[in-house]
């Protein structure tokens, strides 16, 4: 594995990272039960996702998943934009989530042409789970597509796609959130 | 010394943490098992990667072969893709006689929504084919939630990948 490839499996282990502790915030207050569910287990496997990428670069880096995911300062992460919100509207939730499948489905498919093994088989493996949420993503697409609101979300959002390298201050709280367990964590203390 | 055949029929004792009722060899995430002196190496190919029982599965593989007397290497293979047509034919029976609906055979190409909401599904306490699909997700990560109208019970569904 080449800088650039564990460069760009970095690059999409922090969106999955990222966005993964984003959609579990619906946990429990969605607008519907199954949504609830729905996002809580997409939230699930975007985690999954991200800890079997970090798990493959860290074995290059001769580092952990957990460094890689935890230990590095928020303006080290590669994540773009518009994971990084804090977008407690269903519209703006739904197109986030639409605008990301369909970028997310591009590179996995570039990824699985992969020359190595374990990068494409990966991208494979990963892209099987993520059928279901494309799925998802579609069943709302399809319910909202006629409401201005959402219109306007997929709009505004869309830009906060292809956007990496400058982060907002939602993405420092978060990662406040995200790792105050772990930094809290006398030396030499294994969980 | 251990054979190939004590290991695995060793590991079809081990249940699925979150299934019990089907063992690690029924679901098909065994790829190979290699015996070289007291050295056990067993290529594992994990079900779905968010899911929390894949620790509990390595780590019961390696204590099972310990048991025999081996020193195990449990091998996560990331170049292989499980896919639930893995799950043995008396695994998916198994599934069955508990509840699940076993996954529908994976075709081609991934599965579709008009796949999902149109093909048919029979429900496990009832056998009728009057069932819909409630929700893509469910409880962990590989089940979709199906409810059935002739018997009106809710029932869980193994997602083919």
């Amino acid at each position: 594995m080449n800088e650039q490839e564990a460069r760009s499996l970095l690059e999409i282990a922090d969106d999955e990272l990222i966005l993964g502790w984003r959609d579990s915030e619906w946990t429990g207050i969605a607008p519907l039960l199954e949504e609830d569910v729905a996002f809580s287990s997409i939230a699930q496997n975007e985690i999954g996702h991200a800890r079997a990428l970090y798990e493959l670069v860290a074995r290059e880096r001769g580092a952990t998943a957990d460094e890689l995911a935890f230990d590095r300062s928020p303006d080290e992460y590669r994540c773009a934009r518009l994971v990084e919100l804090r977008l407690l509207d269903w519209e703006k939730t739904i197109a986030r989530h639409v605008l990301y499948e369909e970028a997310d489905a591009a590179r996995l498919e570039r990824l699985k042409q992969s020359d190595n093994p374990e990068v494409a088989g990966l991208a494979a493996k990963i892209d099987r789970e993520e059928a279901y949420h494309r799925m998802h993503a579609q069943i709302w697409h399809e319910r909202l597509q006629g409401e201005s609101r959402y219109v306007a979300a997929l709009e505004e959002l869309r830009p906060l796609l292809e956007e990496r390298g400058a982060h907002g201050p939602e993405l420092t709280e978060l990662w406040e959130e995200m790792t105050m367990v772990r930094r809290s964590q006398p030396a030499g203390t294994a969980w | 010394m251990v054979t190939e055949a004590e290991v695995w029929d060793a590991l079809a004792e081990i249940p699925d943490p979150e299934i019990p009722i089907i063992s690690l060899v029924d679901l098909g995430v065994v790829r190979e098992v290699a015996v070289e002196d007291s050295h056990v190496r067993v290529d594992f190919t994990p079900t779905f990667l968010g899911c929390p029982a894949l620790e509990v599965m390595r780590d019961a593989m390696a204590e099972r072969i310990r048991e025999l007397g081996a020193e195990p290497d449990i091998n996560v293979c990331l170049d292989d893709t499980w896919s639930t047509d893995r799950i043995t034919a008396s695994g998916r029976e198994k599934l069955r006689a508990s509840g699940f609906a076993p996954p529908s055979p994976r075709r081609a190409t991934a599965p579709t929504l008009v796949q999902l909401q149109s093909s048919v599904h029979r429900c496990p306490y009832c056998g009728s084919t009057e069932t819909r699909l409630e929700n893509i997700f469910g409880p962990t990560p590989c089940r979709s939630l199906r409810y059935c109208t002739s018997c009106k019970q809710p029932f869980e569904q193994f997602k083919t990948i």
